[in-house]
């Protein structure tokens, strides 16, 4: 099916100089600030997350009332204080959805190349797999694994890993396949060039564009697909803390505290938003046909 | 003058459709038992109409697909049956020339970075690239753009360049000006024969086009539906070929009177499945001289003094 | 009808994939008479209970008997409360069924006729506005516009229940939270599918017939637009059984999703089982019919059914 899907931000309106569409250029800032997040919460976090304060528990944020100028955000059931365990609970969800990513990208990209290389019964079996990965119900399958197996991270991780690796096969095989019959390939084979070398060198290079584009597709939704689960209380868990997680704990105190629900999960929407919106403009900007 | 060419049985044959669980594959010659050869600094013709198996044939003569059958030697070396590596080296001495330049380049390399790439592949100093670069006039600034900066016969100068950049002495070029307007079509002739004199190449011309061929062969072969039904000497073949395919190809070429061409193409016709091929003689569903034995018995290629043609009745034609 | 068969075929493989996975994941990930049974029982009543469940056999006699079972509709006793887990399954499937229906319900009726009117009017301020408030639609986690619903209408306002299954006024919220990514992504592919579709010749003929707008939108695009819709909804069954978990557990919507939360706390091992396959089940059934409408839909895919579609 070709989608001429003409998303929002690809339109020729409020462009910061440069060039980029506004919405686009928040987007970016948004998600550099998640990633300086990531790198150094444990720098900027005023108070170490888990500290507790007994005598501070429950403050509101900023501008409402009975609000604390030491804890910006708040504090939870025992007073620790919400600004840095957000800080932690970002960089815990992100490193993890980043990580998920790559095992994914990686372990897709290099069976969907293994699998358009050799073809023949080892294709037949790649794609099978791709099939019933793609038939499964991971996210429940998941959550079975993740409550007998135990509070794992490496599980953990590796669950994240495998989830979504078959779209990135599926797309690296269909992608590879069309380029290895673009003539400069066999042109280049022609030249007496090791299929190595027309891999790395040509094929790779001519289908990075596709592929960055369903990383911003997969990213965001291994960052859900973490929240979800540590929503739940099977992925991320106390002590450690991530968006989900924090998400999870806050909503029992709806009534007296939103806050504590409120700002976690708008901060995961605005990932998943930031990311949703690079992935439009990149896949407008990659692909010339969608803009006219 | 030495052979620098020499193809022996060369067959090739595909697969017409996908065969289902019930449906057996039905398989075909896209190229069957050709016979070549090409001498040192000699240019050879090859004609037929789309799908007759020109480009099949350019590839195998370069190894660049697998043969079912049959032999190549270059220099009188096998080339056919060698190891991976030896196949790799071969590739100094012999190299294609591609109808769709823009397609066989690189769009995210600059031009200069694509002519050094063969000798970059085969471990040489880069530097050759330049001197092959000038030599199909592609100097200075031209050598740093994209290949989506350059008009077609340019990109041609460039996928030309990367051929010559390994110092070959064979180039196989497939169609190679077809997709060229006609202006540029001559350019880059001129300069295809300016390389041969300096550099003393050899060429396979693959061309649908018996005007382009004429100019720059010495020698003409047609192709029709996996064969080789007539090669001869360029003089004499224009003077008058043997085979009737020849004689309809050449009544085929443009003339300035359009309502003669018409009436040719009419009485040709359309060319036959290749995937189910008539039995006999290829050719007698179009041919006009067709006899009965034409129906069954396929003619040999036969040699007619330094010319050689596949038809029962070429001595009564000729 | 030998693609029906092959369509089958793979279901059926696919399933069987699915339930050996599930038996292995469940049964390498530790003895559950650890978990269940208090730590400091004798050995023989530890014994009698391994015994009871079958845990005491080898592996693989477990797994034959695990298959042979579910060939008869066993899908065993549930640890906790010894009730048949295939008869605790199926009391929740209709509380399911109710929500994820009415999700569908509300993300085509959403979904469709914006994806339309964003189509028709295309780079108006309306498709603008159409595909904005769609990239919102599917970045929001849901159990975050699960939390947002019950913090405005429950809590603020007042107007709905924040929990439970008594009235149709409970169905609302949860069934809003489910269906609206959805709706998003339908919008989207309604959107790209129409465009997609009016730009082909017949759409013109349909014109130049002299066809009025309703006509051609109603008759010639809409069925056409609709096949990579229906495609996309069938794919998209796994992931909202997923959402379908997070969803109940936030508004204690008593389906088959609580069931698995409760079941996954207390190391239910045969309910979890019988939930995954039953839901495994929903989802490969899902694709072989979204397979055979599209085949019906658009007969062309017919032609090539030995071949993956890829
Ligand atoms: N990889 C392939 N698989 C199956 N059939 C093929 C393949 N390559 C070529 N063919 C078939 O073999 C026949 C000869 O093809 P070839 O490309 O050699 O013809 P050609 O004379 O170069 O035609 P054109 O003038 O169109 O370039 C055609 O019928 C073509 O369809
Ligand atoms: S053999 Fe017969 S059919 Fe074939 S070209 Fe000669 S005359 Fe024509
Ligand atoms: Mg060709």
């Amino acid at each position: 099916m070709s989608v001429i899907d003409r998303p929002l931000a690809a339109r020729r309106r409020w462009r910061i100089p440069g060039g980029v569409p506004l919405v686009v250029a928040l987007a970016m800032g948004f998600m550099a600030l998640m990633f300086v997040v990531m790198i150094f919460a444990q720098l900027i976090q005023p108070y170490a997350f888990e500290h507790i304060d007994l005598m501070n528990r429950m403050t509101p944020p900023l501008p409402l009332e009975g609000a604390d100028w030491r804890h910006p955000l708040g504090t939870d059931k025992l007073g620790r204080d919400l600004f840095s365990r957000l800080l932690i609970g970002a960089q815990t969800s992100m490193l993890l959805a980043l990580l998920g990513t790559c095992i994914g990208a990686v372990l897709g990209i290099a069976l969907g190349f293994f699998a358009a290389h050799r073809g023949g019964l080892l294709d037949e079996a790649i794609m099978t797999l791709v099939d019933f990965q793609a038939a499964m119900p991971w996210f429940i399958i998941a959550l079975a694994i993740l409550a007998f197996m135990g509070n794992s991270m490496l599980i953990f991780i590796l669950i994240m890993g495998l989830y979504g690796w078959e779209a990135y096969a599926r797309v690296t095989r269909g992608l590879v396949l069309g380029a290895r019959e673009q003539g400069y390939a066999l042109a280049v084979r022609g030249l007496g060039a090791k299929p190595r070398w027309i891999y790395l060198r040509h094929v790779l290079p001519n289908i990075s564009g596709p592929l960055l584009v369903q990383l911003t597709i997969n990213f965001p939704n291994t960052i859900l697909f973490e929240t979800s689960l540590s929503f739940l209380g099977l992925g991320i868990r106390p002590p450690m803390t991530s968006l989900g997680q924090m998400l999870g704990e806050g909503r029992d105190y709806l009534i007296n505290a939103w806050w504590l629900a409120v700002i976690p999960g708008a901060v995961i929407f605005f990932t998943t938003l930031s990311m949703s919106v690079l992935g439009d403009w990149l896949r407008a900007r990659l692909d010339p046909s969608l803009e006219n | 003058m030495s052979v620098i060419l020499q193809a022996r049985g060369l067959t090739k044959s595909y697969q017409s459709r996908r065969g289902g669980l019930l449906r057996r594959p039905r398989r075909f010659f896209a190229v069957e038992g050709v016979d070549l050869t090409l001498a040192q600094g000699e240019t050879l013709g090859i004609v037929g109409e789309s799908g007759c198996g020109k480009s099949t044939l350019a590839k195998l003569l370069l190894g660049l697909i697998e043969a079912d059958g049959g032999s190549v030697r270059i220099g009188g070396e096998d080339s056919l049956n060698v190891s991976d590596a030896q196949w790799r080296g071969l590739r100094r001495r012999m190299q294609m020339v591609y109808q769709d330049a823009a397609g066989a380049l690189d769009p995210r390399l600059r031009v200069r970075a694509q002519v050094e790439e063969p000798l970059r592949i085969h471990g040489l100093p880069p530097e050759a690239a330049a001197d092959a670069l000038r030599a199909v006039g592609l100097s200075g600034a031209l050598a740093g753009r994209y290949p989506h900066e350059m008009s077609g016969g340019q990109l041609q100068r460039v996928v030309i360049a990367r051929a010559l950049a390994l110092g070959p002495e064979l180039l196989v070029l497939d169609e190679p000006v077809s997709a060229l307007d006609v202006s540029i079509q001559a350019q880059i002739v001129n300069l295809l024969e300016d390389l041969q004199r300096d550099r003393g190449l050899s060429y396979v011309f693959v061309s649908h086009d018996l005007g382009v061929v004429r100019h720059i062969s010495d020698r003409i072969a047609v192709m029709y539906l996996g064969r080789i039904v007539e090669e001869a000497p360029r003089g004499t073949f224009y003077a008058g070929p043997l085979h009737p395919y020849s004689r309809a190809l050449l009544d085929a070429v443009p003339r300035p009177d359009p309502a003669r061409r018409r009436e040719t193409a009419a009485r040709i016709g359309d060319p036959p499945n290749p995937a189910s091929p008539p039995t006999g003689c290829r050719f007698h569903p179009r041919c006009p001289f067709a006899a009965d034995i034409c129906k069954t018995e396929p003619p040999a290629l036969r040699d007619f003094g330094g010319r050689r043609a596949a038809c029962h009745r070429a001595e009564e034609i000729g | 009808m030998r693609w029906v068969t092959i369509k089958s075929l793979r279901a059926v493989l696919t399933m069987w994939l699915v339930v050996t996975f599930v038996f292995f994941v469940l049964r390498l990930s530790g003895d559950p008479t650890d978990v269940l049974l208090p730590d400091d029982i004798d050995q023989a009543t530890r014994d009698f209970y391994r015994t009871l469940w079958g845990l005491d056999a080898p592996l693989w006699d477990q797994y034959v008997s695990y298959l042979r079972g579910l060939a008869h509709g066993d899908f065993g006793i549930s640890f906790r409360n010894n009730q048949d887990a295939f008869q605790l399954v199926r009391d929740r499937v209709p509380k399911t069924a109710l929500l994820g229906g009415t999700a569908i319900a509300i993300a085509l009726l959403l979904g469709v006729p914006l994806g339309v009117l964003a189509a028709l009017y295309r780079d108006s301020w309306l498709d603008r506005t159409v595909m904005g408030l769609a990239v919102f639609g599917f970045s929001m986690p849901n159990f975050f516009l699960g939390i947002l619903l019950i913090l405005i209408f429950s809590l603020q306002l007042r107007w709905l229940p924040s929990s439970g299954s008594g009235t149709w006024w409970h169905l609302i919220m949860p069934a809003l939270t489910l269906g609206t990514g959805f709706a998003a992504q339908i919008a989207r592919y309604t959107r790209s599918s129409m465009i997609d579709v009016l730009s082909k010749p017949y759409m013109r003929t349909a014109r130049s017939k002299g066809a009025g707008p309703a006509r051609r939108v109603g008759l010639h695009a809409l069925p056409n637009a609709s096949v990579p819709v229906v495609t996309i909804l069938g794919l998209k069954v796994g992931e909202m059984l997923g959402w379908a978990v997070v969803t109940e557990t936030v508004f204690a919507w008593p389906g088959i999703g609580r069931l698995l939360t409760n079941a996954v706390a207390t190391r239910d091992l045969a309910v979890v089982q019988c939930i995954m396959i039953v839901l495994a089940f929903t989802m490969v059934s899902a694709n072989v019919i979204v397979d055979l409408v599209y085949g019906w839909l658009d007969p062309r895919v017919r032609v090539g059914a030995g071949a993956r579609q890829r």
